[in-house]
């Protein structure tokens, strides 16, 4: 497991997302009312980039003509086919067992501690004064 | 490529780098959709009068609605959501855009055009309908087809008029920057009626296939079972459309009197097509004196005159089955097709399960449809 | 080679209503009277031309010469040609007269009351084996629940019965009402290939050949399948069996691949369908095996019936008079031992609940 430094905190605040590659890997940060998500960007289905996806909320019902909707903001559908992938499992609505989204832990530390790593952070400068996304990869 | 991964390696489709690759297939991609900004950009197109007539009475379609969906879709426009242009504008109005994300991404090759929306197909004033048909033809020549030689445009014709529609083919027909003459599939009659043989009268002359895409204006119901609620149910509906497009042409003899015609079916699947053809082929056993003026089985004329687009890919459970279906309909008469920029897009290279072998997928998505759009 | 009927449940037979004289007996003075005076002669629909080759095998045509009506308009005959001679258990009486033709729905009543009173006197009561489909007046559904209530007390009805091309699809709540009675009384709904005629038959218009009329039923079952499944019908009716007569069925795998992966993308404008539409579909839909839509090769109907991923969805069914098979060729070929016997006695049990 490697930590990487992926972004400034104040660069993604509530309500937006960013992709980044890590390891090979292509990742959506997602910030849901201050609340950070990291998943797998790659759709399972036919690979669209999910970053550019429509968060939405869950709808369930308990018949027809009923609609309730629930947890605003944590379903991503994925901007080609539309699959709901629920932020919190990572696993798409339809097909939960088999359809789901790596996801990897992802938290704010202050520069002061990333400065001292072990990270890594290839593309920017890392300074004392920021908080920092980090993400655990393996 | 090998396909026996479904996902694929991975095609870096956001910067468009996947097309320097080499190696790659040049694919043809029968089904985009190019779209206008707004419909300003057809008015240089269209005489003072017609302009004026469309300012003041707008479209006038078979379902009613002078703005917006009857079936609302899935997504706005029902485009991908990652298909909106920078710039503004609607998916598929920014030429850019389709070469960056789509043309040079998938190493495309030759894109065929379909124009949706308020192209003058279906409107039921027919001579309005004709002159916005000459207006796309001539702005889809304008805005695709001159500025990037991948894309072949698709020649909209006011279908409700066969005469008319024949006169359009005839002004445009020549041109090899159109690679089909392209028709909806809910028309007011069975598309194998007489109203329409004009054009395949013309389209046969220049040798252009038809393609008939899913939507359009019919007044009727989906089938004879009425209107249906939901978008679901009209969205997996317009499989029966086109099923209702190959037994018209087939039964009402288009194929005995046109018998170079090539036509495609775009965005209906396929799995459809063997079911359709086992069933034709079986009434036809009890019914042929009722059409004595076939000569063959059903089943003959759509394995020599039929075309299946393979969007959007049929998912069985189990890929076998698929497979299976292919066979049935044959790896030469399947094109592949993206349907960019719209919602249920298919990727050339991740569409096709694991099964489907490195020279099937070749056929399929670089080699069938030269010969079909006019392309050698 | 004499292959083994015995006890098999035919799923789909259909008795002739000879003239509108025999229905009339089942009338009331007003609607006997109506008869006469409006000179009402029938209504029997285009859908089987008398004399089309498909609507009547020709061994169970009439033959003036002989003095012989068709088979399918006398109990004793049709059984003679099916359950006395391969030992069916039962046959399944779907009857086509055109009721869904008129439009007056009271008219639409009197006529589906006396139909079914018809198959009551000269058919049920004439052979303990048959069974029966009650005749709706769809036209207005508290008429059909009416008549499903006159009805159902007599068990030899198993059934109600509707054509697949009728007013608008039958998984709209406007029907709920009569699938609510039909789940009450343990009945299933047939829905039957045929058309009330008051839409064109294909989704762009009338086609000019009856063939293609004929070949277009099978599209009305694919709107009618999506209907009950969007519409929620079974999340709302959860016992309810819906049976799909004269469908064709190799068309139905395929539909469901495309149901289903619409469903994935666009679900959330029909959230009560909380599963894939094929679960729906194995838990709740059957289809009658005749026709057959598929080549006489046991190769390609193996690989087809593989695509159903199920043993329990099909049932036997003759439909007697069709003239969709020769002989007693009323299996397709390339189905095992196994699935046979499913096909022939187990599956049609397990969806007629008022069978046993
Ligand atoms: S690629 Fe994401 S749903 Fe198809």
């Amino acid at each position: 497991m490697t930590r990487h430094v992926v972004a400034r905190a104040a660069d993604l605040p509530p309500g937006t997302r960013k992709k980044v590659s890590v390891e090979n890997r292509d990742i959506v940060v997602l910030n849901i009312k201050g609340e950070l998500f990291a998943l797998s960007d790659k759709c399972p289905h036919k690979g669209a980039s999910l970053c550019g996806g429509l968060l939405t909320g869950l709808v369930r019902s308990d018949g027809p003509g009923d609609y309730q909707y629930e947890r605003k903001g944590e379903i991503l559908r994925c901007p080609w086919h539309q699959w709901e992938f629920d932020v919190r499992t990572g696993r798409s609505y339809c097909d939960p067992r088999r359809m789901r989204l790596m996801q990897f832990p992802v938290a704010v530390e202050a520069g002061a501690s990333v400065v001292e790593g072990p990270y890594k952070a290839e593309t920017f400068n890392v300074s004392v004064e920021d908080d920092y996304i980090v993400l655990d990869v393996p | 490529m090998p396909l026996d991964d479904p996902m694929g390696p991975a095609i870096t489709t956001a910067n468009g780098k996947g097309s320097a690759a080499p190696n790659r297939l040049a694919v043809i991609d029968g089904d985009i959709h190019p779209a206008v900004r707004s419909m300003a950009d057809f008015k240089p197109y269209l005489s003072k009068r017609w302009w004026d007539h469309y300012e003041t009475y707008g479209m006038r379609r078979k379902h009613g609605s002078s703005n917006g969906e009857p079936y609302p879709k899935s997504a706005p426009l029902a485009c991908r959501r990652d298909a909106w242009p920078e710039e503004g504008g609607r998916p598929g109005s920014s030429l850019r855009l389709m070469q960056e994300q789509h043309l040079d991404a998938y190493g495309v090759e030759h894109g065929i055009l379909g124009p949706l929306g308020n192209t003058g197909q279906g409107e039921m004033n027919l001579e309005l309908s004709a002159a916005m048909c000459s207006a796309t033809n001539d702005w889809q020549r304008d805005t695709f087809t001159r500025p990037e030689k991948r894309l072949k445009g698709g020649l909209v014709v006011p279908y409700e008029d066969g005469v008319a529609s024949a006169k359009e083919i005839e002004r445009c027909g020549a041109d090899t920057d159109f690679g089909q003459v392209f028709l909806l599939t809910r028309s007011s009659e069975p598309l194998g009626s007489r109203r329409y043989w004009p054009i395949y009268e013309a389209a046969e002359r220049y040798n252009l296939p038809i393609g008939f895409h899913v939507f359009g204006t019919s007044g009727h119901p989906v089938s004879g079972a009425g209107w249906p609620s939901y978008y679901i149910e009209e969205g997996a509906g317009h499989s029966t459309s086109c099923q209702t497009v190959v037994t018209s042409l087939v039964i009402e003899g288009v194929f005995e009197r046109f018998p170079k015609l090539k036509v495609v079916m775009i965005e209906g699947g396929f799995a459809w097509a063997p079911a359709l053809a086992f069933r034709l082929d079986k009434v036809f056993e009890r019914l042929r004196s009722e059409v004595p003026h076939l000569k063959r089985r059903p089943s003959e004329y759509i394995r020599d005159h039929v075309y299946f687009t393979t969007q959007p890919m049929e998912e069985p459970d189990d890929r076998r089955h698929v497979l299976d279906i292919m066979d049935w309909i044959g790896w030469d008469k399947l094109l592949f097709a993206s349907d960019y920029p719209h919602w249920d897009f298919d990727d050339p290279f991740r569409a096709f399960p694991a099964g489907v072998t490195t020279e099937q997928h070749r056929r399929i998505v670089a080699e069938n449809g030269k010969s079909v759009f006019r392309l050698n | 080679m004499s292959a083994d009927w015995k006890g098999a449940i035919d799923c789909d037979v259909h008795p002739h209503v000879p003239n509108i004289d025999a229905l009339k007996k089942h009338m009331n003075e007003y609607w006997r009277e109506t008869v006469e005076v409006r000179g009402i002669t029938a209504f029997e629909s285009v859908a089987y031309p008398p004399n089309a080759p498909i609507t009547l095998r020709p061994d169970w045509r009439a033959d003036k010469a002989k003095g012989r009506a068709r088979a399918d308009t006398d109990a004793g005959r049709t059984a003679a040609a099916l359950m006395d001679r391969h030992g069916f258990a039962h046959s399944i009486l779907n009857c086509l007269y055109a009721v869904q033709l008129i439009r007056d729905e009271h008219m639409a009543a009197a006529f589906c009351s006396a139909v079914n009173d018809w198959m009551r006197a000269e058919w049920l009561d004439r052979d303990p084996r048959y069974r029966a489909s009650i005749v709706l007046p769809l036209q207005n559904p508290e008429l059909a629940v009416e008549e499903i209530e006159r009805c159902a007390a007599d068990k030899r009805f198993v059934q109600v019965l509707a054509l697949a091309m009728g007013e608008q699809p039958l998984g709209k709540s406007h029907f709920w009402p009569v699938w609510k009675a039909a789940e009450k009384h343990g009945l299933a709904i047939g829905i039957h290939a045929g058309s009330s005629y008051h839409h064109a038959t294909t989704g762009s218009g009338w086609p000019s050949y009856y063939l293609e009329d004929y070949a277009a039923q099978s599209l009305a079952f694919h709107t009618q399948l999506g209907s009950f499944i969007a519409e929620g019908v079974f999340v709302k009716f959860p016992k309810l069996k819906l049976v799909l007569i004269e469908s064709g069925v190799t068309w139905i795998g395929p539909y469901l691949w495309r149901l289903s992966k619409f469903w994935r993308g666009v679900r959330l404008e029909v959230p009560w369908i909380d599963r894939s539409p094929i679960e729906f579909v194995r838990d709740h839909v059957r289809l009658t095996i005749q026709p057959f839509d598929a080549p006489a090769s046991g190769e390609t109907v193996g690989r087809l019936m593989d695509q159903l991923q199920s043993d329990e969805m099909l049932l036997f069914a003759s439909d007697f008079p069709h003239w969709q098979f020769d002989n007693d060729d009323m299996m397709p070929v390339g189905i095992d031992a196994t699935l046979r016997k499913k096909i022939l006695i187990d599956n049609p049990l397990a969806t007629y609940a008022r069978l046993v």
